[in-house]
């Protein structure tokens, strides 16, 4: 792994109004370590039947590319033009306004001009052009064509393995052109060559054969359940159980599994188990269904729909009446935008209703799964939480929107709504990079890998550099978000840019400040980490 | 470069009617056969764009949410950013294509030392709005060559766009605003670097022959006037199917002037320019963000092969009973029947 540069020198090449001299489709890719991600372990792609391209690395001269590589691609690109109406539409209409030019936070953290969305998008544009429109091919580059060589197929892996698929530049386009869109195709034909990466395809087989990305078994997730549960005991002195493959209960609650293991997820699953226990609600987790993050869609739509399969089976064979998901960003954007589509229609369950206020969740009627801040704020809403904010006071709290919530689900209110209930410190970052306007996290859609880290930090600055403001103005000590990585990657962030600023977990707030009948006096959070005025007693 | 080649591919597109209705005499050939095979290339040349945008289908509903979802109802939701039903997403494409309105988000990012700083940069929006709103009521005006009689709402239109009276004759708003949007986009391509870096050929080419169409325009207006009944003879009989060429010999100014039109409604299908059609299509505007309350079909969606339950459970069968995590092998039977009677 490469030494990443200190914070003060980082940025020392981004230059964002300084263009290079060369034309861009003369500028090659270059895989300067800690800007690219390794090449999948080729037993990976064997043990789930897709094809592969041996050992290699990016940064080999040459790769060792099929035969036939641009018959394949070829084939792929036509293949998509013809089924995905976004995709072709997206290549033909783009005027080259550069409205999205400086939206995308790697072209922020970097300056390279591949980087605009509309760059990154005309890399696949100028080859449609160039292969298969007769203007194209008339006037090449002129009119934006180029021909299809190794040097694009190198370029292309790089430079759609540096868009998080956050949809900023969606936000900003008079047409809506989504990179994102585009980079998820992209990322299907490269897996039709065979190119994939290593961080994001072993989650994928761990997720499709085990049930979640990181491979726990049935049995390590309920004892790293009954770890979270005596911590909670320590802190509260009450003692939780956490209903394990229940049949017949109401509600399948699924969450992205670090939450059952990683710091910080952890602190969020107790902030659950806690409102769950606190509500007396009838539910139970699934060790079969225990993954709610969804690593297939970061390669392929096809694999995205392999793994959350497993979600709708469990809701049928547990015969639960409704299902409610935890908090996550790219997990809801395909349970929000996916599901309803690929596994419907849902007769077999319920239209989800809220046990404790009554509330029918009417948007979500058709597809029965609810997010877990709009349960929360429903509760919260009809007075049915006991809630001491001032356990949170020793937080100054401001919240991160993810990508995938807010641009392609729209959830801004509902976590604002419980933060600001449980929590007497909240501010918020600066407008233009929150809500729809939100930076990501820098490390999302499968980029979260070490070797990629001095992009991730890059690529995470803009988010950083708005923390540090209020974290400057206000004293601003902990960053909330909704999203699984959010928090393993925003943590490392944190780190690197504006140490002394920590993440949490909406529910991981909520944990705190909710009273729990029979507890003792508390006198840590979640993390035990003293409360307001109980320094002295811990 | 690219300026120049497309700055050059205007000036011959210009030259071509000059030698060709001034010193050849084509009159016929630019006045009347040109036009129509542009306003077919352009006719079929559209109705084949949409037809092939059509035939894909969109297999996702992936709405852009760019404001608050509706979900709760004491939470107010964005019924613009976030249109839950086809009036709202009606509403959303309204403001979209008339107003620019995600154009006019527009921000400038900075970096000053360590520190990103946005600017609002509303000048793309400007020149958009003042470039396309002008095209725009100029088509209408163009009516008044074409219709007879004249319909009150043109003449109207006409008239209000004439209102300040500037010059003799009246020189039209809508001209000078064309003019202002089209040099303020042409500028901002030229000096901004970054979209100056992303610029093709084929991005300054618009913006040049619509600039000499306007211009061309203009000074047919103005300087060297042509015989207008002369030009309404010969609109009306093209727009009759009826052509004729009309009586009295029609300036070559206007025979530039037709030309680059015909050179732009020919290209107009097999360029960028198709955004104006396109802009409907788009999946992340006209869809309403309501996906978990309506299913959204597929038509080429297909059954993907999963772990199944009881492969999972019987991978993990021992550890599970030691954990005391229940078995459940009737679910098994249930399914493996099920599965035999399909
Ligand atoms: C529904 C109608 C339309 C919408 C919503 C629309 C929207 C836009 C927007 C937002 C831009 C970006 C501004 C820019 O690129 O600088 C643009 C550019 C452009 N539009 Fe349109 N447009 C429409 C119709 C048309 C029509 C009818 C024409 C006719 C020629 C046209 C010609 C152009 C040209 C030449 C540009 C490029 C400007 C440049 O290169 O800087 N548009 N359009
Ligand atoms: S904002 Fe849209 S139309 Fe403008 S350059 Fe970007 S993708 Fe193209
Ligand atoms: S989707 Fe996000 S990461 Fe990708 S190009 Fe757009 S702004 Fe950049």
């Amino acid at each position: 792994m490469s030494k990443l540069p200190k914070p003060d020198e980082l940025l020392s090449d981004v230059k964002l109004h300084d263009m290079p001299s060369k034309h861009w489709m003369d500028l090659k890719p270059e895989f300067k370590p800690g800007s690219y991600l390794y090449a999948v372990e080729p037993q990976v792609m064997e043990d789930l039947g897709r094809p592969h391209l041996g050992k290699w690395q990016p940064h080999d001269e040459k790769w060792p590319l099929p035969e036939n590589w641009k018959e394949i691609v070829r084939e792929a690109i036509k293949k998509r033009l013809e089924r995905n109406r976004a995709f072709k539409l997206f290549m033909d209409i783009c005027v080259r306004c550069g409205a999205c030019a400086d939206k995308c936070h790697f072209f922020l953290g970097t300056g390279d001009p591949k980087n605009m969305p509309v760059l990154r998008a005309e890399l696949i544009r100028s080859i449609i052009k160039g292969e298969f429109s007769t203007f194209g091919k008339l006037f090449g580059r002129l009119s934006g064509g180029r021909p299809l060589t190794e040097d694009v197929i190198k370029e292309w892996f790089l430079y759609f393995y540096q868009c998080t698929e956050c949809r900023r530049c969606s936000v900003f386009c008079p047409y809506g052109i989504d990179t994102a869109e585009v980079t998820i195709m992209m990322r299907e034909i490269l897996h039709e060559l065979g190119i994939a990466v290593d961080w994001a395809m072993k989650p994928v087989r761990f997720s499709h054969f085990v049930g979640n990305h990181i491979g726990l078994q049935p049995h390590t997730i309920k004892e790293n359940i009954e770890y979270l549960l005596y911590d909670i005991e320590q802190i509260t002195g009450i003692q939780i159980e956490v209903p394990i493959n229940r049949k017949g209960a109401e509600i399948l609650f699924v969450t992205p599994s670090a939450d059952f293991f990683a710091d910080p997820g952890i602190y969020t699953f107790m902030g659950y188990v806690l409102l769950f226990h606190h509500i007396g609600l009838d539910y139970t987790i699934s060790t079969y269904a225990s993954e709610g993050g969804n690593f297939g869609f970061f390669n392929t739509l096809e694999f995205a729909k392999k793994l959350h399969g497993k979600i709708y089976e469990e809701a049928k064979r547990l015969k639960v009446k409704w299902i409610l998901g935890g908090e996550c960003g790219h997990m809801w954007r395909v349970w929000h935008q996916y599901h309803n589509t690929w596994f419907g229609p849902f007769d077999y369950l319920e239209v989800p209703k809220s046990p404790i206020t009554g509330t029918v969740f009417e948007h979500a009627k058709d597809n029965k799964i609810v997010h877990i801040c709009e349960f929360t704020a429903d509760l919260i809403a009809h007075g049915k939480l006991k809630i001491d904010p001032s356990r949170n006071d020793h937080l100054v709290v401001t919240f991160h929107d993810s990508c995938n919530t807010s641009r392609a689900m729209g959830i801004f209110e509902e976590p604002r709504f419980i933060i600001k209930n449980v929590c007497n410190n909240f501010v918020e970052m600066p407008e233009n990079t929150i809500r729809e306007k939100t930076f990501c996290c820098g490390s999302g859609s499968g980029l979260n890998a070490d070797e990629f880290m001095e992009m991730r930090m890059r690529g995470g600055f803009p988010r950083a550099n708005a923390v540090e403001y209020v974290h400057k103005k206000y004293g601003v000590n902990t960053l909330a978000c909704i999203c699984a990585i959010d928090r393993a990657v925003l943590p490392t962030l944190m780190n690197y840019w504006v140490p002394g600023v920590e993440v949490s977990g909406v529910h991981e707030l909520v944990g705190n400040a909710l009273i729990m009948e029979g507890e003792k006096e508390r006198t840590t959070d979640l993390r035990y980490r003293p409360l307001k005025g109980k320094e002295g007693e811990v | 470069m690219n300026v120049f080649f497309s700055f050059i591919i205007t000036l011959i597109l210009v030259l071509i009617p000059v030698v060709g209705v001034g010193l050849l005499g084509l009159d016929p050939l630019f006045g009347i056969v040109i036009p129509y095979v542009a306003f077919l290339i352009f006719f079929f040349g559209l109705i084949y764009r949409i037809i092939d945008w059509a035939r894909s289908p969109q297999p996702f509903k992936i709405p852009t949410t760019c404001g608050q979802q509706k979900s709760l109802p004491w939470i107010k939701h964005s019924r613009l950013e976030s249109p839950f039903t086809m009036k709202e997403v009606y509403l959303r494409m309204f403001f979209e294509v008339f107003l620019f309105r995600s154009l006019f988000r527009n921000l400038r990012a900075d970096l000053v030392g360590k520190r990103l700083i946005y600017g609002s940069a509303k000048w793309l929006w400007l020149g958009a709005i003042l470039f396309h709103l002008s095209f725009l009521v100029i088509m209408l005006r163009h009516l008044r060559f074409f219709i007879h009689p004249v319909p009150s709402l043109v003449d109207i239109i006409a008239k209000v766009d004439g209102f300040f009276q500037l010059g003799i004759p009246p020189i039209y708003h809508t001209d000078l605003f064309i003019l202002a949007g089209l040099f303020l986009l042409l500028l901002r391509r030229l000096v901004d670097s970054k979209v100056n870096y992303l610029s093709h050929a084929s991005d300054y080419f618009p913006l040049f022959l619509i600039l000499g169409i306007v211009i061309s325009g203009i000074l047919m207006r103005t300087i060297f006037k042509v015989d207008v009944q002369a030009v309404k003879e010969l609109a009306y009989g093209l727009a009759t199917f009826s052509p004729v060429l009309p009586s009295h010999k029609i300036g070559v100014l206007f025979y530039i002037h037709l030309f680059l039109v015909s050179v732009l409604a020919a290209y107009f299908p097999f360029s960028k320019l198709v955004h104006m059609v396109g802009v409907f299509f788009s999946p992340t505007r006209n869809l309403p963000n309501n996906n978990r309350a309506e299913r959204y079909i597929n038509p080429w969606d297909y059954p993907v092969k999963y772990t199944t339950y009881c492969e999972w459970q019987e991978r993990f069968r021992d550890v599970m009973e030691e954990a005391g995590i229940p078995i459940d092998d009737e679910w098994c039977k249930e399914t493996a029947e099920a599965q035999k009677q399909a």
